[in-house]
């Protein structure tokens, strides 16, 4: 779609361009006063509330630690998400790859003995191939089963969260038994080394920036890259174009799922120190958020992943502080990306007067059917 | 269990199938339409909370119901309008709105959970509760009950019987064409988007004030999930639709049966048991062997199974129409 540009002279911004340039902090404010109204409604101040937030993501070192903890998962995830979003594919079962992550580590940690550098790299290998594997079914799911990934994503979801539970209450449960939570304490040498008294291994930390810089490379550097956006843009033309759109979407959903994988892993062996019910806190679903809102721009993903982290943390100190429900901090991000994705274009607003050159063309139907039976992948591979 | 028992129990499925037959014929006219309405699990749960809220407040069943379809109708207005208007994809404003549904419905709701509040009164049909064995299980429930019987006629009559309805499907299934022959298609988008959200809307009420009363934080989770995928296994028709929705709550509560009867099988391998149901509905519909099986049945009646099966979705489900 095009636009027709007001005239501008020479270098002085015209009121249009500052509107069109100050624009994209609209939808961000729209979503603080939204909040805001919601905690007035609430009998709680806002200045408290934002006070307790920042207390809660940055007030003390601690804090931040947790926010940076909070984030590298969160980083994995929408790492992963970048792959398979770049190839057209809403994995909205990313959450059960978390938890499979976890659980493939929980395994190890519970079953293998080996010194401490060797059982963590087992660890983290088997929860990379659990997290794969869990996204293999949704992709096979999609390629021979005709089931869309986002019904064969959250039926795994489900059944994810509903295994943690089996081992949590049966096979993995606690010597001293009782407890639903959680599996008993792995032992320290099965869990990542962490930050004096906080939550942070710092060696998480590299993974998130690796795997972070791999995707990038590969995105926007490698032949894979330029396939799965051929496949994300059109699968039939890509088809026609030699991509074999079935092994593409095998590929992006099994590396996503090993990031996720990893992510899990995280969680369990820094955040927490055993497999607990809650393991994955929602990260799977906060990083489609994350890059729904990056919207395709890579490059803004650490710092949203960050941003949320620190508002999610902040929430939960809102709610030690004020009694208010910790869903706030979702709301928070939830409106946000939503206001974003139906605000983020003044034009279509109506605000500024560039009219759309489209105004005066023939009807027109744009965007792929969706079909639910996943279909429109083309057959012949 | 003997026959009275056994009767119960089928009694007991017919009333939890009914937010589920509901939501799944709003959204079935919505997709009929060609717009995709994503949010089904945000606006149960927003539905069921408000619903139970507004009933308690004013005391006033009707008033929670109205709540319920209001916001109903103000997701899916979310919706239409993000993408009619605006531009923005249907899957990425409908999933946003699930998530944001869940979290604002625990936020909102957080001071009225576990509560005891109103419901409606049961009242069986005078004559049709006679029939020995279908009046006890289908006719001696409640009023939301047998509007969800009158609905899945009305909107198999209104889609394919009306002129309407003619457009409502031309709009889904060829735009372009619809336009061509004076139907606004995106003002007939927006009215069934909002019509449909606003049933989805009544679906979630109706868990919350007749199915099982009270709010609970998370209470519809996956309910609305459940009916995203039944609308394709019932393959866009509310008929389809409300089989779907029935055979889904009898598994379910055959399921709590075989939980009672088998307590050394972990409770959890019976808590999978729907999503696996959910996969298998979905695969089978998928691969067209329901339609195979038409084959197999006289063939006086294979073009009306064939038609009840149709398992292809509306040509233009998901796209964008620009009558610039």
């Amino acid at each position: 779609m095009k636009f027709r540009q007001s005239p501008s002279i020479g270098w002085t911004l015209t009121r249009q361009q500052a509107l069109l340039w100050a624009w994209p902090i609209v939808p961000v404010i729209a979503a603080l006063l939204f909040t805001a109204g919601l905690l007035v409604i609430f009998d709680t101040s806002p200045a408290v509330a934002v006070q307790a937030m920042y207390q809660g993501a940055m007030g003390e070192a601690s804090n931040r630690l947790s926010v940076v903890a909070f984030w590298v998962p969160l980083m994995l995830a929408s790492t992963g998400l970048l792959v398979t979003f770049r190839a057209g594919l809403w994995n909205i079962g990313i959450e059960g790859q978390i938890i499979l992550g976890a659980i493939g580590a929980s395994w190890v940690a519970l079953r293998i003995d080996a010194p401490a550098p060797i059982l963590i790299a087992i660890e983290l290998i088997v929860a990379m191939a659990a997290g794969a594997i869990w996204a293999l079914f949704v992709a096979l799911l999609k390629t021979r089963g005709h089931v869309h990934e986002i019904f064969g994503g959250l039926a795994l979801n489900s059944l994810a969260v509903i295994l943690t539970n089996y081992l949590i209450s049966g096979p993995w449960q606690p010597a001293e038994g009782g407890s639903f939570r959680g599996t008993a304490p792995f032992p320290d040498k099965a869990l990542l080394p962490l930050l004096s008294e906080s939550r942070f291994a710092p060696l998480s930390l590299l993974f998130a920036m690796v795997a972070f810089a791999l995707v990038v490379i590969a995105l926007r550097g490698t032949f894979w890259g330029l396939k799965l956006k051929a496949l994300g843009k059109n699968a039939y033309s890509s088809f026609l174009l030699g991509v074999s759109s079935k092994r593409e979407i095998i590929l992006a959903m099994m590396f996503c799922g090993a990031l996720a994988g990893l992510g899990g892993a995280v969680r369990t062996l820094s955040w927490f120190d055993s497999l607990r019910q809650s393991i994955s806190g929602g990260i799977g679903f906060t990083a489609l958020l994350v890059v729904m809102l990056a919207n395709y721009n890579m490059w803004l993903v650490p710092f949203i992943a960050l941003f949320f982290s620190g508002v999610l943390q902040g929430g939960i100190t809102l709610q030690l502080r004020t009694q208010l429900h910790s869903s706030l901090g979702g709301i928070l991000t939830g409106v946000m990306v939503l206001f974003v994705l139906l605000f983020s274009d003044p034009r279509k607003l109506g605000i500024t007067d560039t009219k759309m050159v489209s105004d005066h063309g023939p009807p027109e139907v744009r965007g792929q059917p969706l079909d639910p039976f996943g279909r429109d992948i083309p057959e012949g591979d | 269990m003997d026959d009275s028992e056994l009767i119960r129990f089928l009694a007991s499925i017919v009333l939890a199938a009914t937010p589920l037959i509901i939501a799944v014929c709003g959204e079935t006219i919505t997709e009929r339409s060609g717009v995709v309405n994503l949010s089904l699990d945000g606006t149960m749960l927003m539905a069921a909370m408000l619903g139970f809220i507004v009933a308690l407040e004013t005391n006033n069943v009707w008033l929670g119901f109205l709540a319920g379809a209001g916001i109903g109708a103000f997701f899916a207005l979310i919706v239409a309008f993000g993408n009619i208007r605006l531009g923005a994809s249907m899957v990425a404003v409908g999933f946003v709105l699930t998530l944001l549904g869940d979290d604002l419905s625990a936020f909102l709701g957080q001071n009225y959970t576990r509560i005891p509040g109103p419901s409606i009164i049961r009242g069986s049909i005078p004559i049709l509760k006679d029939i020995p064995i279908l009046g006890p299980i289908f006719f001696d429930q409640d009023i939301v009950v047998y509007f969800s019987f009158v609905l899945v006629g009305v909107t198999w009559y209104f889609l394919n019987r009306t002129q309407p309805g003619l457009h409502l499907r031309s709009a889904g299934e060829r735009p372009e064409a619809a336009f061509a022959r004076g139907v606004h298609v995106n003002h007939v988008r927006y009215l069934y988007t909002i019509v449909g959200g606003a049933l989805v809307g009544i679906a979630g009420a109706s868990y919350s004030l007749n199915v099982k009363i009270g709010w609970a934080e998370g209470a519809t989770r996956g309910l609305g999930w459940i009916a995203l995928a039944i609308v394709i296994f019932g393959g866009w028709s509310p008929i389809g639709g409300a089989m779907g929705a029935l055979l889904f709550a009898a598994t379910r509560s055959l399921v709590t049966v075989l939980q009672k009867s088998y307590p050394e099988v972990p409770a959890t391998v019976f808590l999978a048991l729907p999503w696996i149901l959910m996969i298998a509905v979905l695969v089978l519909a998928g691969s067209g062997s329901l339609q195979r099986l038409v084959t197999f049945l006289p063939r006086s009646v294979q073009p009306a199974m064939s038609r009840i099966l149709r398992v292809q979705p509306p040509a233009a489900l998901g796209t964008t129409f620009e009558e610039n």
